[in-house]
């Protein structure tokens, strides 16, 4: 059983919940970028909440080669099945040889597809999760492509699940400052807080870099390279801030001016390019 | 040592130098998901949990430690050898023989997986980065920057200054683990013609 990728305007990566805890090895923990996304798609096929998906942006088909339910969550947008519109949330029953097609999303970024019995390539370090920063995990999906699938147990599938709606309007998400605030001007700090960023287009899964004001720096010269996370703000020598995603390298020599909260790291999964992003701070924990 | 914040899933151990941040990582690597930085430790989890932790933890004693040593075989004939040798003012001999006469530390990993910075070699090697990335270093290249050495684990865009290379493969995902160079390792290398 697989699902053959016959046509891809975009990307589309499999993720799972990545490589956590290897960092000691010089590897990141990548993983799916919308978790949420994801454990609502396994919910929805009746698979474990980290089985393997496809994580696409843009517009893909995909033909089965076996009947198969499938599921897609994430970014709204498109979905057919052989041509008949379907919706996203709910669980989609694929008869062998049927084409399931994504159009690029209308709000957001990421789309994430579960087959039930999960994505079934071949792990690396314990994870199927392709990380674009070190080329880990499988090559990401081409025309022609077979993903395979997993055995699927005897579980119930969910019918229908509240995906959770994308707001049109800015991206809000909470901030941590530090650990390096205090290389920054207090100035820097409030406009860090008070301005609406603009998503760049060379955003990614390794960083979401964002257009605005400079950010002065208080203390000149060069950061000793230190560990980031997923939501690290890092500041740039031109002074503009990158938002690290699950692709981040391990060290970063740039200095985090904040944190974003863990759980508001998924809604960067969805920061298109001319979107706005504004930082709301949060007392440090 | 002072904790710094990391968001709400991460505590930044903010030390003295480089040799606290080891220690520090030496006790914290069994019990928790410890990354070492130049001269801080990030510990992964929940920062309350974390804090408790490393309240009931002593920095261990590094240099008290059985530290495995790697030997890395080099040929010395990379395309920045001259340079570094001119902005060092040694011969390209001299630079050869003050990397190989001092044993390396892997102070950190990063950049890409296997990927080590080492510290703690001769003093006399410390160099800029080349004014301009290549586009393309060999697996294998063996290169300074700054207070750093390192080898290149696979091919790469990469600005140090390149001064030879080794056929030891730094990555393997066939080996158990799959880097060579893992933080607090010693590293020695060893000129080969």
């Amino acid at each position: 059983m697989s699902l053959r990728v016959t046509a891809l305007a975009g990307s589309a990566l499999v993720q799972d919940r990545g490589r956590p805890g290897r960092t000691g090895l010089g590897v990141t923990p990548s993983g799916t970028f919308d978790r949420n996304a994801a454990r609502q798609a396994n919910l929805l096929v009746g698979n474990p909440e980290d089985a393997a998906v496809l994580e696409v942006v843009g517009s893909v088909t995909l033909h089965a080669t076996h009947a198969a339910a499938v599921a897609v969550t994430g970014a709204p947008g498109p979905i057919d099945v052989d041509g008949v519109p379907r919706d996203t949330g709910q669980v989609l029953h694929l008869a062998e040889g049927a084409g399931l097609t994504l159009g690029p999303a209308t709000i957001g970024v990421r789309r994430v597809v579960a087959v039930a019995g999960g994505l079934t390539p071949d792990p690396v370090l314990g994870s199927r999760a392709t990380d674009v920063l070190s080329g880990l995990g499988p090559p990401p999906a081409a025309i022609g492509t077979l993903l395979p699938v997993g055995l699927t147990g005897d579980r119930t599938l969910t019918t229908r699940i509240e995906t959770g709606v994308l707001g049109v309007g800015d991206l809000t998400v909470r901030i941590v400052l530090g650990p390096r605030d205090d290389w920054f001007t207090a100035a820097a700090i409030g406009t860090l807080l008070g301005t609406g960023w603009t998503v760049s287009p060379r955003s990614d899964r390794i960083g979401v870099r964002l257009d605005g004001p400079v950010l002065e720096r208080a203390v000149t010269g060069e950061l000793e390279s230190e560990p980031v996370v997923r939501g690290s703000v890092q500041v740039t020598s031109a002074g503009l801030p990158v938002v690290l995603g699950p692709d981040h390298p391990v060290t970063g020599g740039y200095p985090v001016i904040g944190v974003v909260l863990d759980a508001d790291t998924d809604l960067l999964a969805h920061a298109a390019p001319g979107r706005v992003v504004r930082f709301r701070r949060h007392p440090a924990p | 040592m002072r904790l710094r914040p990391s968001g709400d899933r991460a505590v930044l151990l903010d030390c003295d130098d480089a040799a606290e941040a080891r220690a520090w990582f030496a006790a914290l690597q069994e019990q928790t998901d410890a990354t070492l930085g130049a001269r801080t430790v990030l510990v992964r989890g929940v920062p309350a949990e974390i804090r408790r932790i490393i309240g009931g933890t002593t920095p261990g004693e590094v240099a008290g430690q059985a530290r495995s040593e790697v030997v890395v075989p080099v040929t010395y004939d990379g395309p920045d050898l001259a340079e570094v040798a001119r902005l060092t003012g040694l011969t390209p001999d001299q630079v050869v023989q003050a990397h190989t006469g001092t044993p390396w530390t892997v102070a950190f990993t990063g950049f890409a997986p296997g990927f080590a910075y080492l510290t703690g070699g001769d003093p006399r090697l410390q160099v800029p980065r080349r004014d301009t990335p290549r586009a393309r270093v060999p697996v294998g290249a063996v290169a300074l920057a700054g207070p750093y050495s390192g080898v290149y684990p696979r091919e790469s865009p990469g600005g140090w200054q390149l001064l030879g290379r080794t056929d030891v493969p730094l990555w393997d995902l066939d080996r158990d683990p799959p880097a060579l160079l893992l933080p607090g390792a010693q590293v020695r290398f060893e000129a080969v013609p």
